[in-house]
C-alpha cells in the first residue's frame, strides 16, 4: 500500500467503495475467515503446478509464491471508533528465467487453470524481453531447502485479541490526550500477516508467517487566538511483533524530558504527555537560523538513517536500476573498492541484519529462498558492503545472495528491498543525559516528521516532533519551526559520539516505497542517542 | 508462434462487462436480509516493462478482481469481500457481512447509501487499441527507445505499463454505476555515461496511440546531453519557469488539500482563527483558475466517485478566489451544505503561451524539468520540501544560458501562486509522486525558495 493511501485511509472515514479503489491494500473480509490458514499440503500442490507449467515453455529457473496477506486497521478519532477493517489479499505470484531473462505473471484465479496461464505469460514475457536483454541474468547459486517453515516470533498473535480490546486501549487514549487539552486526537491499531509460501525449481518450498504491529497516534492543539496549531505524535516504534508491543514493562521504559520505550510501548501514557507537549510546543520559541549540536534520539534518528545510509548502500541504485524513480546513489563501486572510502567518523559502525528479533525485517528466509543474514555496511566510518540479491552477488565478488529480496505483495514481483540497517551502539559507557552536558548550543530532537533528500542521497532535510534547546550543557526550553540540512557524507563524519547499548532502540516505517510500480517494505533501523556536531538549521515558519 | 496477450491471458482475464457485473451485483442483493446493503466490484489487468542499464530489467503481467459486500443494520455496518463469484460463495459473504455488522459499534457518522443517481456521459476513457498490447509491442516500443540512447552515448532507464480495468456499485436503494477505462504510462531517465548529465521524460494517457514513447525519449536524451558539467549558484530567491511535470507535484498539494472539515476544525491551511475558512476569500493571484471537468476529453475521468456520488464540472479556485471545498457525506449534512467529491479531473487554465515563450520572456530565472522528494514541511503554511533533479538550467536573457546543480526548496504552493508571473498551455501531466494526472500549464513564478545546493545528478 502506498503511503498516502495509508494517510488517506486512516485519517478518514471510508467505505467499501473506497477500499476498492487500493487494490495493493487488499479487500476487507470478515475476522474467522481470513485467519484460517492455506493448507501447506495445497500450496506445494499448486507451486508444482506453476513450476511444471513454466518448465514445460521452457523456463530455465521458476520461482513460485503464494500469498496470504491479512492486515487489520482498527482506526479512531476523538471519542469514536472509526472503522474496524480486516483486509486480505490472496493470490500468486509466478518468476521465471527463458532465454536467460526475467519474466512475471500474477493472478488471484487459483484454479489449476489459470496457475498455469499465468506461468506461460511468465515466459512469453521473458522470451519476448529477451530480445533486448544486453546480457543474460547472472543466478548465483542457492541451495534447495526442501520443505521448511519460519515464524515470527511472537508471544500474542494480534489476530487473535478481541477487537473490544484495542477499541477499549484507542477509547482510552483519545479520552487520556482530550483530557489532557487536546483540541483533536486519531489513534490506529495497524496489524499485519503474511502468510507467504515460497517454492523454486532450487528445491526449496519455504512456509512463513510473518507478524507486525504498529500502533500509533496524532494530538493536535489549536490556539484559538491566533488560529496557530501544531501536532505531536506517538513516540511508538512499528514492529515485527505480536500484541506483546502494547503490554508495557517498565523496565523498557527510559524516563527522561519525554518518556522513551525500548521493546514494549505504554501508549496511554505516552497519549497523556503528548497533550502537554503539543501545548508547550504551540508557545515555543521559534528557532534561530544556523549552526547547532545535534542530540538526535533513535526515535528520530532510525529516518535519517534509512535515507541516508539505508538507500544509498542499496546495491540495484548503485547499479543503476532506480536510476529512473528512486535514484542511483553517491556510493559507487569504486568507493567500496578503494576499500578506505570514508563514509562517516570511527563512531559510525552500521550494520545490515535480516535476523534481529523484534525488527520488521527479520524472516526465515527472504522472497527468493535465501536464509536470513547479517553483516557490516561501514566499519569504522569505512564503507565495507552493499545490500545484494541473487542476480547481483557475482558483481561484488560475493559467493551467495545476502538475502534482501522482497515483494509486498504475491502481485509483485520480488527486487532487491533494504534488510534492517542500524548504527551500533558506542562501546564507551554513556547516555542521553550525560551527552548533552557537554553541548554549549544544541537541539535535542526526538520523534520524527519531514523528510526528504536527493536521488543520490547527498542532500537531504528533517525535522521531528519535539526540539529541546540545549545552552551550556542544559535543556532550556522547547524550540518550534525547526528542520536540519546537511549532506550525507559530512553529517556522518560530524557524528562525535554515540550512547551506549542501554539506550539502543528500533524505529522504522511499514511505508519504504521504492520501484516500479511502486511497492512498499516493512524495515526497522536500529540505534542508540548519537550527537552530531555543528550541523545547519533552518527556520520553517511562513505566512501565508 | 507466441500468442497475443489477450488468446494466452483469457482463462485469468480480470475484466467484467457492465452487464456482467449487474447480473453479479443483483444476485449478491437478492441474498441480503440487512436494513441496506451496497455492493461493489473492480478489477484490472495491467502490465509493465522496466529497463535499466540499456537492457531490460523485470517486467510483469497482474490481473485481479474483488467484490466487497457492504451490509448495514442501523448505524451498524460489516464490509466483506469475496472473489469466487459462484452462488454458494456470494450468499456466505452476504451473510458474513451481515454477522460482522451486527457485531460493530454504532458508528455515529455512519451516513445511508445514496439512492439512484444521475451521471453526466462519460467522457470516453477506454480505447480498444489500448486493450490489445502485447508483450511483443511493449518490447519492440522499448527497443526504439534504447536505440536513441545508445545513439547517443546515453544509459537508459524507463518504465512503461498498459491497463484495462473496471469498477461498479450497485445497492439496495437502486443505485447503479459502471466504468471502465484504459491506460498507458511511460517514463525515461537518460544518463550521460560520466554520470554528469541526467534529463527526464514523463506522460500518460488513456490510448496508447497518444504515447509517442520516441518522442518522450528524445526529450530526456536532450536534456541529460544539455545538462552534464552543471555550474554551481548560490542558493535564494529566484525566478523558476516549472514545466508541467515539476509544477504539478505542488499544486496537487493545494487542490488536494482542500477537505471542508479539516478546515472547519481548525487545522488546514485553508483554517482561520476563531473557526473560519478562507471559503470565498483570495487565496492566490487572480490569474489562477483550477477546476475539475469529468466530460474533458483529455482527462477522460470516472462520472462518479467511489462512493457513487456524481461528478460535476466545478471550479475550486477561480480568479484567485477560493470557490468550493470537499465534503464527505456526514460533514456536509453536519454543515447543511451539498456533499462536493474530491475530483478525479484537474484542469488549471493557462495561456497560449509555450514552454519556449516563457523562456525568451525571462530576464534571469532557472528553468525546472522535475522536483522530487516533495514532503510537509509546514501543514499551518502548506510548506514543502524538495529538490530539482534531471535538468535544472539558468536562463539569462530569453536564452538557457548553462545547467546548474540540482538545489533543495522550501515553498508553499500558496506562496508560489501568489507570486505568479506568467503561465503557458496546459497540457496532459502525471504527477511523479502521487502517479494522478491532471491538465497543468507550465509556470514562471518570482522569488522561489531555494535553501541548499545538493550535488545529485
Amino acid at each position: 500500500m502506498k503511503r498516502k493511501d495509508f494517510l488517506y485511509l486512516t485519517g478518514m472515514g471510508f467505505g467499501a467503495t473506497m477500499l476498492n479503489r487500493v487494490p495493493v491494500f487488499g479487500s476487507p473480509i470478515i475476522q474467522g475467515t481470513a485467519m484460517r490458514s492455506v493448507d501447506t499440503a495445497m500450496k506445494k500442490q499448486m507451486a508444482d503446478v506453476a513450476l511444471n507449467a513454466a518448465r514445460s515453455k521452457g523456463a530455465t529457473y521458476t520461482d513460485v509464491r503464494i500469498g496470504r496477506y491479512l492486515n487489520q486497521y482498527v482506526v479512531t478519532r476523538e471519542n469514536k471508533v472509526e472503522n474496524i477493517v480486516d483486509t486480505e489479499s490472496y493470490g500468486m505470484g509466478i518468476r521465471v528465467i527463458a532465454n536467460g531473462c526475467w519474466g512475471f505473471a500474477a493472478t488471484d484465479k487459483l484454479d489449476k487453470d489459470s496457475i498455469a496461464n499465468a506461468a506461460y505469460m511468465a515466459v512469453a514475457i521473458a522470451k519476448e524481453n529477451a530480445r533486448i536483454q544486453t546480457e543474460p541474468v547472472q543466478l548465483i547459486q542457492q541451495k534447495g531447502y526442501g520443505e521448511v517453515s519460519w515464524k515470527t516470533p511472537i508471544v500474542k498473535n494480534a489476530f487473535d485479541v478481541p477487537v473490544k480490546d484495542k477499541t477499549d486501549l484507542l477509547l482510552s487514549v483519545t479520552v487520556a490526550a482530550l483530557n489532557g487539552g487536546a483540541n483533536y486526537v486519531n489513534s490506529i491499531i495497524f496489524l499485519v500477516n503474511e502468510q507467504k509460501y515460497f517454492a523454486s525449481t532450487d528445491g526449496s518450498y519455504i512456509d512463513q508467517d510473518i507478524h507486525r504491529i504498529w500502533p500509533l497516534f496524532e494530538v493536535t492543539k489549536i490556539d484559538q487566538k491566533t488560529g496557530k496549531f501544531v501536532t505531536r505524535q506517538s513516540l511508538s516504534a512499528p514492529r515485527g511483533m505480536g500484541y506483546e508491543y502494547l503490554m508495557p514493562k517498565e523496565a523498557d521504559k527510559i524516563k527522561g524530558i519525554t518518556t522513551l520505550y525500548r521493546d514494549s510501548y505504554d501508549m496511554l501514557e505516552d497519549a497523556k504527555a503528548a497533550a502537554p507537549q503539543a501545548a508547550e510546543k504551540i508557545k515555543a520559541k521559534s528557532v534561530e537560523a544556523g549552526k547547532y549540536d545535534l542530540v538526535l534520539d533513535p526515535s528520530h534518528l532510525w529516518l535519517t538513517i534509512h535515507e541516508s545510509v539505508g538507500h544509498p548502500s542499496e546495491l540495484d541504485r548503485v547499479l543503476g536500476y532506480e536510476a529512473n524513480f528512486a535514484g542511483t546513489s553517491f556510493l559507487t563501486l569504486d568507493k567500496w573498492k578503494a576499500g578506505n572510502f570514508n563514509f562517516g567518523s570511527k563512531n559510525v559502525n552500521i550494520v545490515a541484519d535480516k535476523t534481529q528479533p523484534g525488527s520488521l525485517g527479520a524472516v526465515g528466509y527472504d522472497d527468493e529462498g535465501v536464509e536470513a543474514k547479517k553483516w557490516d555496511i561501514i566499519k569504522d566510518g569505512i564503507l565495507v558492503n552493499y545490500q545484494a540479491i541473487r542476480d547481483q552477488a557475482h558483481i561484488i565478488g560475493l559467493k551467495e545472495s545476502q538475502g534482501c529480496c522482497y515483494a509486498d505483495s504475491w502481485s509483485d514481483v520480488q527486487f532487491q528491498r533494504m534488510p534492517n540497517i542500524s548504527l551500533q551502539p558506542g562501546k564507551s559507557p554513556l547516555v542521553p543525559a550525560d551527552m548533552i552536558k557537554n553541548i554549549e548550543k544544541g537541539i535535542y530532537i526526538v520523534g520524527d516528521s519531514s523528510f526528504s533528500i536527493d536521488q543520490q542521497r547527498y542532500n537531504f532535510q528533517f525535522s521531528g516532533q519535539l526540539y529541546y534547546e540545549i545552552k551550556n550543557g542544559k535543556i532550556v526550553g522547547m524550540l518550534n519551526d525547526v528542520a536540519y540540512q546537511s549532506n550525507t557524507q559530512e553529517f556522518w563524519n560530524s557524528c562525535n559520539a554515540v550512547c551506549d547499548k542501554s539506550d539502543y532502540r528500533l524505529g522504522g516505517s511499514f511505508f519504504d516505497g521504492k520501484g516500479q510500480p511502486e511497492q512498499v517494505s516493512a524495515v526497522s533501523h536500529g540505534s542508540s542517542t548519537a550527537h552530531f556536531k555543528g550541523i545547519n538549521v533552518i527556520n520553517t515558519a511562513r505566512k501565508i | 508462434m507466441l500468442l497475443t496477450q489477450q488468446e494466452k491471458f483469457k482463462d485469468i482475464m480480470a475484466i467484467i462487462s457492465e452487464e456482467d457485473c449487474r447480473i453479479l451485483m443483483k444476485k449478491a442483493l437478492s441474498f441480503s436480509k440487512a436494513d441496506e446493503c451496497e455492493i461493489s466490484l473492480s478489477g484490472s489487468d495491467a502490465a509493465n516493462i522496466r529497463y535499466a542499464r540499456n537492457s531490460v530489467s523485470t517486467s510483469g503481467a497482474i490481473g485481479q478482481t474483488s467484490m466487497v459486500i457492504s451490509s448495514a443494520f442501523g448505524k451498524k455496518l460489516g464490509i466483506v469481500t469475496t472473489n469466487e463469484y459462484d452462488d454458494v460463495s456470494i450468499e456466505k459473504a452476504v451473510r458474513l457481512s451481515e454477522n460482522l455488522a451486527k457485531f460493530a459499534p454504532e458508528n455515529p457518522e455512519f451516513i445511508s447509501f445514496l439512492g439512484p443517481q444521475t451521471y453526466s456521459p462519460a467522457s470516453n476513457s477506454y480505447d480498444q487499441a489500448t486493450t490489445a498490447i502485447t508483450p511483443a509491442m511493449r518490447t519492440d516500443k522499448v527497443s526504439e527507445s534504447l536505440q536513441i540512447a545508445k545513439d547517443n552515448k546515453l544509459t537508459a532507464a524507463g518504465y512503461l505499463q498498459n491497463s484495462v480495468s473496471f469498477s461498479s456499485m450497485m445497492n439496495s436503494h437502486g443505485l447503479f454505476a459502471y466504468h471502465n477505462a484504459t491506460d498507458a504510462s511511460f517514463s525515461i531517465t537518460l544518463r550521460t555515461e560520466d554520470g554528469q548529465g541526467s534529463g527526464y521524460s514523463t506522460k500518460d494517457y488513456n490510448q496508447v496511440s497518444k504515447l509517442d514513447t520516441l518522442a518522450f525519449t528524445k526529450i530526456a536524451a536532450q536534456k541529460a546531453t544539455r545538462s552534464s558539467g552543471a555550474r554551481a549558484i548560490e542558493p535564494g530567491k529566484y525566478t523558476v519557469i516549472l514545466e508541467p511535470a515539476a509544477g504539478i507535484v505542488l499544486l496537487e498539494q493545494l487542490y488536494g488539500g482542500l477537505d471542508a472539515r479539516t478546515a472547519d476544525e481548525g487545522r488546514s491551511f485553508l483554517s482561520k482563527a476563531g473557526g473560519k475558512t478562507r471559503l470565498g476569500e483570495k487565496l492566490v493571484d487572480e490569474r489562477v483558475h483550477i477546476y475539475s471537468d469529468p466530460s474533458n476529453p483529455e482527462l477522460p475521468t470516472s462520472s462518479w466517485a467511489g462512493d457513487g456520488r456524481p461528478q460535476e464540472k466545478l471550479s475550486w479556485i477561480e480568479k484567485g478566489v477560493l470557490k468550493n471545498l470537499t465534503y464527505s457525506r456526514y460533514w456536509a449534512q453536519k454543515q447543511g451544505v451539498k456533499a462536493i467529491p474530491s475530483p478525479d479531473s484537474i484542469i488549471m487554465d493557462g495561456s497560449d503561451l509555450s514552454l519556449e515563450d516563457l523562456i525568451k520572456g525571462t530576464e534571469k530565472g532557472i528553468l525546472v524539468t522535475r522536483l522530487w522528494y516533495i514532503r510537509a514541511v509546514d501543514p499551518q503554511t502548506l510548506l514543502y520540501t524538495g529538490l530539482t533533479r534531471d535538468g535544472t538550467f539558468y536562463i539569462e536573457n530569453g536564452q538557457i544560458k548553462f545547467p546548474i546543480k540540482n538545489m533543495r526548496f522550501n515553498e508553499s504552493p500558496v506562496i508560489m501562486l501568489n507570486n505568479l508571473d506568467a503561465l503557458g498551455k496546459p497540457e496532459r501531466t502525471v504527477s511523479g509522486e502521487s502517479f494522478q494526472s491532471a491538465l497543468i500549464p507550465p509556470m514562471r513564478i518570482k522569488e522561489f525558495t531555494f535553501t541548499s545546493l545538493s550535488d545529485a545528478v
